[in-house]
Parts: structure tokens; C-alpha cells; sequence
């Protein structure tokens, strides 16, 4: 390999520069657009020739949705809906797992098929019924309404990821606890839970992700504005002022900024979360 | 959560405590401390069980039930009509276009997922590259992903827009000699559409395939050097074989989670302009919350379904044999 002639290995080479970089330009071009369009002022937006660097930088944009109280709000339930949404996953993720993991009993493949194939029932089809229940409850434009229904497919990932994690850890773990007398449950807590943070941070930023991504469910089982989330908030922006680019795409980076940063600090716990339906379970 | 944690407790308390003196109560106590142990397991298991049972399990009953109903939700006393709705659905020619839209949609975007994640996955193992800028790279790439279908949806919209930037590129190469109407016109629509959804979710596929290439034991590539086996061969009778289990199963996922696309239709076309752009999803949400016929909406969302768990099926008899 190492001695090949200078064409014979430079082609290649050149060939694979070539590749990456027009990967480069498809995947970051259109991103790079959106993020100096929301700079730009909105008169620029269609400027001919197009530039992707605005002449003049501008933060009007962001300053408009920092001003208004109803585009805050969208942020603040976003946050609030995915949080909550993350802690209570991560709850009942941990206690299905650690049964999943550490227990075989009656049904246990049965739950896990039926588990595994909820990934896979198309959110329109539940929307129906969940549109019922929700008005039947009367949680209908609440928080609560979207906590819930969102549990339905945070779950399964939060689950099969969960189970993934705890089975690579040795059941000598817990066993050192039950013969000093513990319980499972002080096992579980005590010695499981801590060792298991990576898994546990994998689950979260992966629950948090598909949460703040939510769009079906939100647009239906909310009503006012109160109650709307980022990609609903957006959505209603396009209908308003379908003119006001700068704003959107201002809108679109912020709502895009939970995500981007989670990913940058926590890189292999999100693509941990991102493969677990594919490579691993 | 007391009494929960007094069984899941009692497991093994239950050692320590003082033998009672009778060997009849005794033997109770042994028998309450066995069931109590089978009983764990299905505690921990509980709330999630009881959730899927609200959540997926009730709903699948209730809108199959509504699907044979006439004016399910709307009517005080809706009363079953067999496969009326079925009947409906399945005689309205806008039902079989959109059909055939969302296969189109998930067909392409399955194959070009695969094709651009298998090139830059590819592209990202070659050892011709400085690790640094590898890594950079493989974060750029998967950049796409991360943005949520609303905001892809209106990345492209101002992208595609007829003033837009792709426009003034493809006037300026000659490829094109008028503005394209991307999203408005029904020549159109349905390829730009299918195009934002390609550029928006290929990255799965980059990151599982690369993840696989790094997974592929070097021997087999060293053993087929020195039987005389070229790159091309190596790439035919190693790489892919090595791969085709993760491509199965990512393709199966994909293939089910596009065809119940629905943010970026909505968003970008809303399944128009005349019906040119309609999925099973929009479809089926138009006839629920447009025209409140949740009869109809159940029946087509039955129909969803069906495909979709017939998907399903094989992903989980694939996910099953590996």
C-alpha cells in the first residue's frame, strides 16, 4: 500500500477530498442560509444577486421575539413539556428496565414485542382516540394532555435503551447488595442507578429531543396560545406574516439551539440514542 | 409506592426476621415471601405496563371501533355500520392518490438515505483523511438531524422559494429559464418535497453505517488482499454483506417512520396544491379535524396502520434473528 505511485494514490485521495466536500456544502449550505437569514434585515432576504452574508448584520429579528411576551411563551412551554416529559420517561424507563434486565417472568416477551412495536405505530392513527380521551378527561389545551400522550413514544426508545444499558452491567452488582441484606430496590437506587449515569444521560437527551421535536400532538391537543410549543409557534408565525423571513429563520435557529447544544456537549450519548432502534436493542 | 416498597423489600427483609415459632405459620410465611418475589418483577413493570395499556392499547381498540361507526366523537348516538367506512375510503380516488404518494415519498427517500449515508459513511472511514478534520466533518454531517421537520419544512420553503437562492443558482447555471413554483406547482411539489426529506434524514443512516464500517474486523479485508481481491470485490463481497444486517433494520425503521410523515407535508405544502403532495397523513388528519368525519379519519387510520405493522412485522422478526 505504502508504496504506490504518487497518481496512483493521489487520485483517490482527491477523489474522497471532492466527496466530502460537496457532503460539506449539501449538508451545511442550507443551515448556513438559515442562520444568516436571520440576521439579515427582511427587505435582503431576496436580494439579487442572493448573498448568503448579509450586507448589514442585524439582530432585529431576535430582538422582536425577545420583546414578545407570546413568542416567549412558546420557548417556556417547549422547555417546561420536554422536561417534564424527560424526568417522568426517565423514571419509569429506569424501573421497566431493571425488571427487563435483572427478572424473567410471565408475559416478559410479550410486553417487550408489544414495546418494541409501539415504535413503529404511526402517531395520526392514535391521534383519533387520543383526541377523545383527552376531551373525555377534560385535560384538553393543557400541559398535562401533552405530558401524557408524548410518554407513548418516549417510552419505548427511553425502555429498550434503558434495558440495553443495565444488561451490560454485571448482576454480581446487585447480588453484593442482596447478601448484605438489601433489598432490589435499594440495589437498584443505590448501586444500579449511579452506575448507569452514561445510559441514563443517553435516554434523557434522546427523550428531550423527540419531546421538543413534537409537532402532531401539540398542534392538535392545544388550543391557545398559552399552550403552544416552538414548532407549533413557528407554524402560526408562517400563517400570520408569511412575509417575515428573518423572523422565522430567527424563530427556527432558537428553536433549534436546545438541540444543537445538547448535541455538542454530549455528542456520543446522542448518537447512543440516535442507533439504539437500529444497531443495538 | 408503600406498599410497592414493602414487597420489593420483603424479598429479602423478609430473611432476617425472627423464624415464627409454629411451622404451620411458618410455611405461610414461606409461601407469602415466594409469592412476594414474584410478584417484583411485574411491580417494576407496572407503570409502563399500565401506561401502554392507556396509551396504545385502549386507543387501538377505540379507533378501530370508531373506524365502524358512523359519526364517531361528533354523534351523541353514533351506531355501527360495518365496513361502511371502509367502503367510503377506499371508493375515493383521492384515498389511492395519496396512497401512491407515500409510497412514492418513502421509497425515494428510503433509497437516497441509503445511497448518501452509505457514500459518507464511506467517505468518513477512509484512512486518506486527518482524524481531526474527520471528526469535524461527521459533525457537520449530521446536522440535518437535528432540526426539527417545522423548521426543515420552512428551511426549503425559503430555499425553494421562487425568489429564492436555488432559483437564482439554477437561472444563473442555465439549468432552468423561469422561477420554478418548487412547492406550488403540482409537476413539483411532490419531488421538492420528497428532496427536503432526503437532505433531512440520511444522517441516521451515516452514523449507523459508520458505526457498522468500524464494526467490520480488518482480517477479512487483509484475507482478501492477499487472495488477489481488488476494492471493488472487497466492497461487494465484504463491506456489504457485513453491513446489510444494520441496513435491514435502519431501512425497515425508515421506511415505516416516513410513511407516516407528517410535519413537513403539513408544513410545506399541506398536501396540496391539488391533493399533488397528499399522504396517508394528511389525508387521514384533513378528514379528522377539517371535516370532523373521525369515522372516516379512523377508517384511513386503520388503514395506516395495517401497513405500517405489516412493516413492523418483518423488523421485528429481522430485529429477532440477529
Amino acid at each position: 500500500m505504502a508504496r504506490r505511485s504518487f497518481t496512483k494514490s493521489a487520485l483517490p485521495t482527491l477523489l474522497t477530498y471532492l466527496g466530502l466536500g460537496v457532503g460539506l456544502v449539501f449538508a451545511g449550505f442550507p443551515i448556513l442560509w438559515m442562520f444568516f437569514t436571520s440576521l439579515k434585515s427582511n427587505t435582503e432576504i431576496f436580494a439579487l444577486p442572493p448573498r448568503l452574508l448579509p450586507d448589514t448584520f442585524t439582530s432585529v429579528a431576535y430582538l422582536s421575539i425577545f420583546n414578545d411576551p407570546t413568542k416567549l411563551r412558546f420557548f417556556f412551554n417547549s422547555y417546561l413539556v420536554a422536561g417534564v416529559v424527560t424526568l417522568l420517561t426517565l423514571l419509569i424507563a429506569v424501573l421497566t428496565a431493571y425488571g427487563f434486565s435483572r427478572y424473567s417472568f410471565r408475559g416478559k416477551n410479550t410486553l417487550n414485542v408489544f414495546i418494541i412495536s409501539t415504535q413503529t405505530v404511526p402517531p395520526i392513527t392514535l391521534l383519533i382516540p387520543y383526541f377523545g380521551m383527552v376531551v373525555a378527561f377534560r385535560i384538553f389545551d393543557t400541559y398535562f394532555a401533552l405530558v401524557l400522550t408524548y410518554m407513548v413514544f418516549t417510552l419505548p426508545y427511553a425502555i429498550l435503551l434503558m434495558t440495553g444499558y443495565l444488561n451490560t452491567l454485571p448482576k454480581e452488582l446487585d447480588e453484593a447488595v442482596l447478601v448484605d441484606g438489601g433489598s432490589s430496590w435499594t440495589a437498584l437506587w443505590r448501586v444500579i442507578v449511579p452506575l448507569s449515569v452514561p445510559g441514563i444521560v443517553a435516554t434523557a437527551v434522546y427523550t428531550f429531543l423527540l419531546s421538543w421535536n413534537e409537532f402532531l400532538f401539540a398542534l392538535t391537543l392545544t388550543k391557545s396560545m398559552d399552550m403552544r410549543t416552538v414548532p407549533i409557534g413557528i407554524e402560526m408565525l408562517m400563517g400570520q406574516h408569511a412575509f417575515e423571513w428573518n423572523e422565522m429563520m430567527a424563530m427556527s435557529v432558537l428553536g433549534s439551539l436546545p438541540l444543537l447544544v445538547l448535541y455538542l456537549i454530549a455528542q456520543r450519548y446522542f448518537l447512543a440514542g440516535m442507533t439504539a432502534g437500529s444497531v443495538k436493542s | 409506592m408503600n406498599s410497592a416498597n414493602d414487597i420489593l423489600m420483603g424479598t429479602h427483609a423478609g430473611m432476617q426476621k425472627p423464624s415464627a415459632p409454629k411451622s404451620r405459620l411458618r410455611k405461610q410465611g414461606m409461601l407469602s415471601y415466594k409469592t412476594k418475589k414474584r410478584l417484583v418483577p411485574f411491580l417494576y413493570v407496572a407503570p409502563a405496563a399500565f401506561l401502554f395499556s392507556l396509551l396504545m392499547l385502549f386507543p387501538m381498540i377505540t379507533v378501530f371501533r370508531y373506524s365502524l361507526m358512523d359519526g364517531a366523537i361528533m354523534k351523541k348516538n353514533a351506531v355501527f355500520v360495518g365496513l361502511q367506512n371502509y367502503v367510503t375510503i377506499f371508493s375515493d380516488p383521492v384515498f389511492w392518490q395519496s396512497v401512491g404518494q407515500t409510497l412514492y415519498f418513502t421509497v425515494m427517500s428510503v433509497v437516497f438515505h441509503l445511497l448518501i449515508g452509505l457514500a459518507f459513511a464511506l467517505l468518513l472511514n477512509t484512512q486518506r483523511i486527518d482524524p481531526t478534520l474527520r471528526s469535524i466533518l461527521r459533525v457537520l454531517y449530521i446536522l440535518p438531524w437535528l432540526f426539527t421537520a417545522v423548521i426543515i419544512a420552512i428551511i426549503w420553503r425559503l430555499l425553494l422559494d421562487p425568489n429564492g437562492v436555488i432559483n437564482s443558482i439554477l437561472i444563473a447555471l442555465n439549468i432552468v429559464d423561469f422561477k420554478v413554483e418548487w412547492f406550488s406547482s403540482t409537476k413539483t411539489a411532490l419531488h421538492a418535497l420528497t428532496f427536503a426529506n432526503i437532505w433531512a434524514g440520511y444522517p441516521l443512516y451515516m452514523v449507523s453505517l459508520l458505526a457498522g464500517l468500524q464494526g467490520i474486523p480488518k482480517e477479512l479485508y487483509e484475507a482478501a488482499g492477499i487472495d488477489g481481491a481488488n476494492e471493488v470485490q472487497k466492497f461487494r463481497y465484504i463491506t456489504i454483506p457485513q453491513l446489510m444486517p444494520i441496513i435491514i433494520s435502519i431501512a425497515l425503521l425508515d421506511f415505516i417512520w416516513t410513511m407516516q410523515v407528517f410535519p413537513l407535508v403539513w408544513m410545506t405544502t399541506g398536501g396540496g396544491p391539488i391533493h399533488a403532495t397528499e399522504v396517508l397523513s394528511t389525508y387521514t388528519y384533513k378528514l379528522a379535524f377539517s371535516s370532523y368525519e373521525f369515522s372516516l379519519a379512523s377508517a384511513s387510520a386503520i388503514c395506516i396502520l395495517i401497513m405500517s405493522m405489516s412493516v413492523t412485522y418483518f423488523y421485528i422478526k429481522h430485529q429477532k434473528a440477529r
